[in-house]
C-alpha cells in the first residue's frame, strides 16, 4: 500500500520533470526565434566585407553570420551621412516634448479622476471618440495648418505636433490616480490644502511608477514614429530629419542605393542601444503601467 | 431572460442616442435662459459687458481682468473685421463666405486662383476661433455677474491675487485643463472636422489647392462606394475584408500566443523567470521600424531564410514572402506570423502581471476541494484571465483595424494590384495614407477615414458601454 503511493508520488516527479524539460525547449526554440531578428541587425552592422574590387559589401547577403567583422560601418555613419546630425534632432525633440506631455497628460489623468466639475462626463465621451479618429486623418490637415503659419520642416513643429495631442492620452494615469483612496485627499482639505497642494504634495509623490511610465512612452515616441516626422518634415530637408526618417530613406528613399543596407544596420544600432537600456531599466514601470492600463 | 437583456441593452442605446440630442437642446435652452437673466437681473457694469467684455470688472474695479477681458474683444473684432491675408487667403470674417464658396475665382493671367483648401482650412479654424470667443464672452459676463452677486451679498468683489488663488483650488481644473484643450482643439479637433469636410467636396488630384478650384459635392463621393468604376468602388470591398481578417487573426493569434508564452515562463519549476522575460521585452522595446526593415531584409529573396531554405534543401527556387510575391495569401500570411513576433510579447507582459494576480484562495479552495492541477487550470486560471482581459481583446481588435506601421514597413502594401493604388495586403489605414499623402486624392481618402471611424466607433460603443471600467467609473469616485 505505502510502496503503491510512493510510485505514485515518483512518476508525478518523473512526469513533472518531462513537462518542464519540453517546456525549457520549446522556451529555447521561442528565444532563437525572437532573437534571431535583432542579431541579424547587429551581425550586419559589424559586417565589414570587401569584393574583389575592395568596395565595401553593403546588400542584404543570404549568409547569417558575416565572414569578417569590423567598425568601418559605423565610421561611415558617423563620418559621411548625417546621422549625428539626425540623432541630436531626434534628443532635442524628444527631450522637449516629453517634459510637456508628460505634464500635460498627467493633469489631465488628475482632474479627470478627482476633480469634480459640470463638463468632466461630457469630456471623457469626446476624448474616447476623438480618439477612435485614424491618427493621421487629421495629420495632413495639421500639416496645412503649420504650412499656412509657416512652421512646417521645423523641428518645433514636431514638438508641437507630438505635444499637443498628449491631453488625450490620458486613461492610464487616470486608471492609476483612480485607485489612490479619496480619503487622503479629503483629509488634506480639512488641513486646509488647496487642490493644487493635494495634486503637488500628496498624489505625485505617489505616483512614481505612472509618471515614469508616462514620461519613458512620451521619451521614445519620437525615435520611433516615423509617419508624422515623414510628412511634417518632408522629404527635401535632410537636416531636420529624425532618426527614423531619415533611416528609412536611407533604405527606401528617392535615389535607393541598395549597398547601404550595413551602414542603415549601424544606424539602428545607435539608436536601439539607448532606447533599449532605458526601457530595460524602467521595466518595472512599464509593466506595472501596462497592467494597469489592461485591466481597466 | 437572455432575449429580454438583450432588447433591453438594445432600446437603452437607441434612448441613450437620442437623450444626447435633448440634452444638448435642454443644456442651450439653459444657457439662454440664464443668458436673459443675467442681462436682467445684473448691475449696469454687467448689462455694459454684453456689449463691452470687462466693462462689469471695470465696474467693480476688477481692473486687471476687465482689461484682459476688454483686450481679447478687441483682438477678436480686429481679426474678424480687418481679415489679415494669411498665404494671399484671408482669414476672419471673410472667411466664413470663402468656406461656403469655397473660393470664385477661378485664375487668370492677372489674378492668382483663389485656393479652396486654405478657404476650407480657414473657414473651420474661424468657426474655432469664434466658439472659442463665445466661451471666453460667456465667461466675462458670467465673472461680472458674480461680482454683482458678492456686492449684494455685503462682500468685496474678487481681488484679481483672489481669482488667481482659486485656479489653484476650486477652479483648479480650469487652469489644468485649459492648456490641454486648447493644444486637442487646434491639433486633433479642428483638423479632423477639416478632414471630415473634404469629404463632401471634389478634392483630388484633378483639383489640386491654388491651381484649380473646388467645390462641396453633397454625398457623391459616399455612393461612389457602391457604384461606379474608380479605384474606391473596386477596392474598397477587398481591401475591408482583408482589413478585417486581418485584425481577427491579428489579434486572436497575439491573444493565444502572449497567454501560452505567459503561462510557459510563469510555470512553476522554470528557473530564471526574469531572463526569459526581459528577452522577449526587449523586442517591444526596440523601435519598430527597425525589426520591422529587419524582418523584411531576412526574408529578401537573397535573405538569410531562403538560402536557409536552400540549403536544406527544402525548396528549389527562392521564395517570394512579402510586397513581390506571387500570390496574396503568402504576403499576407508572413505579415500574420511577423505580427505574432511584433505583438506576443506585449500581451505576455500584460498577461503575467494578470496571472500573478490571480486570488490565491481560489487555488487553496480548490485544493481542498480535491482538484487536480489540471482542473484548477481550466476552471480558475483561464476563466480569470479570460474575464480580466476582455476589454483588452477589444482595443487590441480596434488597434489593429488602423494598425498602420506593420503593413507599410513590410509590404507597403504590396503586392500590387493593376491598375490600382490599393494592393493586396492594404489596410484601409494604409490605403488612405498613400491616397493621401502620396496620390493627393484628399477626398476619397477622407471618405475611408470617415469608413474605418465609423468601424471602429461601431466596435467601441458595443463593447464599452458594458465594460466593467465605464460602468464602475464612478465606483471609484
Amino acid at each position: 500500500m505505502i510502496k503503491a503511493k510512493q510510485l505514485k508520488a515518483k512518476s508525478y516527479k518523473s512526469s513533472q520533470r518531462t513537462s518542464l524539460t519540453i517546456s525549457y525547449i520549446i522556451l529555447t526554440i521561442l528565444v532563437i526565434v525572437w532573437l534571431y531578428p535583432i542579431l541579424w541587425i547587429l551581425l550586419n552592422s559589424l559586417r565589414t566585407e570587401y569584393n574583389t574590387g575592395g568596395q565595401l559589401i553593403g546588400i542584404v547577403v543570404s549568409h547569417y553570420f558575416p565572414k569578417q567583422i569590423g567598425f568601418e560601418n559605423f565610421r561611415i555613419l558617423f563620418a559621411e551621412t548625417l546621422f549625428p546630425r539626425w540623432f541630436l534632432n531626434t534628443l532635442f525633440v524628444s527631450s522637449i516634448s516629453f517634459i510637456i506631455s508628460t505634464m500635460l497628460t498627467l493633469s489631465v489623468a488628475y482632474v479627470m479622476s478627482k476633480l469634480k466639475f459640470k463638463v468632466r462626463k461630457s469630456f471623457l465621451n469626446i476624448a474616447i471618440i476623438l480618439g477612435l479618429f485614424p491618427g493621421f486623418m487629421s495629420m495632413i490637415a495639421i500639416y496645412y495648418i503649420l504650412k499656412a503659419f509657416q512652421l512646417t520642416q521645423t523641428l518645433w513643429a514636431l514638438i508641437l505636433v507630438y505635444s499637443a495631442g498628449a491631453g488625450l492620452g490620458f486613461y492610464i494615469a487616470k486608471g492609476f490616480f483612480d485607485i489612490i483612496p479619496n480619503s487622503l485627499l479629503e483629509s488634506a482639505k480639512l488641513d486646509g490644502a488647496t487642490n493644487s497642494q493635494s495634486f503637488r504634495k500628496i498624489i505625485l509623490p505617489l505616483s512614481k511608477p505612472i509618471i515614469i511610465y508616462t514620461a519613458l512612452l512620451a521619451f521614445i515616441g519620437p525615435w520611433m514614429d516615423f509617419i508624422f516626422a515623414r510628412v511634417i518634415i518632408g522629404e527635401a530637408n535632410t537636416d531636420t530629419y529624425t532618426v527614423a526618417v531619415g533611416l528609412y530613406y536611407m533604405m527606401y528613399g528617392e535615389q535607393i542605393d541598395s549597398n547601404v543596407f550595413t551602414i542603415f544596420a549601424a544606424g539602428c544600432i545607435i539608436v536601439a542601444i539607448p532606447i533599449v537600456t532605458l526601457f530595460l531599466s524602467m521595466q518595472k514601470y512599464y509593466v506595472e503601467g501596462v497592467t494597469a492600463g489592461s485591466v481597466k | 431572460m437572455n432575449n429580454n437583456q438583450d432588447t433591453y441593452k438594445k432600446r437603452n442605446i437607441l434612448s441613450r442616442f437620442f437623450s444626447i440630442f435633448i440634452y444638448f437642446g435642454k443644456s442651450i435652452y439653459n444657457k439662454f435662459k440664464k443668458f436673459i437673466n443675467r442681462f436682467k437681473d445684473g448691475s449696469i457694469g454687467t448689462k455694459l459687458s454684453h456689449i463691452f467684455m470687462g466693462a462689469g470688472n471695470i465696474y467693480h474695479k476688477q481692473y486687471i481682468k476687465g482689461v484682459i477681458f476688454f483686450i481679447i474683444e478687441a483682438g477678436f473684432l480686429a481679426l474678424m473685421i480687418l481679415s489679415p491675408q494669411v498665404n494671399s487667403t484671408p482669414l476672419g470674417f471673410k472667411s466664413i463666405a470663402n468656406f461656403f464658396t469655397l473660393g470664385t475665382e477661378p485664375g487668370s493671367i492677372f489674378l492668382p486662383t483663389d485656393n479652396s483648401m486654405l478657404m476650407l482650412l480657414f473657414g473651420v479654424i474661424c468657426f474655432g476661433i469664434i466658439g472659442m470667443f463665445i466661451a471666453v464672452y460667456g465667461s466675462s459676463i458670467k465673472s461680472s455677474y458674480k461680482a454683482d452677486l458678492d456686492v449684494k451679498a455685503g462682500k468685496e468683489a474678487t481681488s484679481f491675487k483672489e481669482d488667481i488663488q482659486a485656479l489653484l483650488d476650486d477652479r483648479f481644473h480650469v487652469a489644468m485643463l485649459t492648456p490641454a484643450i486648447i493644444g486637442i482643439i487646434t491639433f486633433t479637433v479642428l483638423p479632423t472636422i477639416f478632414m471630415i469636410f473634404i469629404a463632401f467636396t471634389n478634392f483630388d488630384s484633378l483639383h489640386p489647392a491654388g491651381q484649380v478650384l473646388f467645390d462641396w459635392v453633397g454625398f457623391d463621393n459616399f455612393f461612389a462606394i457602391f457604384n461606379g468604376t474608380g479605384e474606391i468602388s473596386v477596392r474598397f470591398g477587398p481591401v475591408l475584408g482583408w482589413t478585417l481578417v486581418w485584425a481577427f487573426f491579428a489579434t486572436s493569434t497575439n491573444y493565444i500566443g502572449g497567454i501560452f508564452l505567459a503561462l510557459l515562463i510563469n510555470k512553476k519549476g522554470i528557473k530564471l523567470k526574469k531572463i526569459w522575460r526581459t528577452i522577449f521585452v526587449l523586442t517591444i522595446a526596440l523601435p519598430q521600424f527597425i525589426s520591422l526593415l529587419a524582418m523584411r531584409s531576412i526574408l529578401a529573396e537573397y535573405g538569410p531564410i531562403n538560402s536557409m531554405l536552400i540549403n536544406l534543401h527544402l525548396i528549389d527556387d527562392p521564395i517570394k514572402f512579402l510586397a513581390t510575391a506571387d500570390s496574396a495569401w503568402t504576403a499576407r500570411i508572413t505579415i500574420i506570423f511577423i505580427n505574432i513576433w511584433i505583438g506576443v510579447p506585449y500581451t505576455m507582459l500584460m498577461t503575467s502581471g494578470i496571472l500573478m494576480n490571480v486570488p490565491k484562495d481560489l487555488y487553496e479552495a480548490a485544493q481542498i476541494d480535491g482538484a487536480t492541477n489540471r482542473q484548477a487550470f481550466r476552471y480558475i486560471t483561464v476563466p480569470f484571465i479570460l474575464f480580466v482581459t476582455a476589454p483588452f481583446l477589444i482595443t487590441s481588435f480596434i488597434g489593429n483595424i488602423t494598425s498602420f506601421n506593420v503593413i507599410y514597413l513590410l509590404t507597403g502594401g504590396g503586392p500590387t494590384v493593376p491598375g490600382y493604388i490599393a494592393g493586396e495586403t492594404d489596410l484601409l489605414v494604409t490605403w488612405l495614407y498613400k491616397l493621401t499623402i502620396d496620390q493627393s486624392e484628399y477626398n476619397i481618402g477622407s471618405v475611408i477615414a470617415i469608413m474605418t471611424f465609423i468601424i471602429t466607433a461601431t466596435a467601441t460603443l458595443l463593447s464599452y458601454r458594458r465594460s466593467k471600467s465605464y460602468k464602475e467609473e464612478d465606483a471609484f469616485q
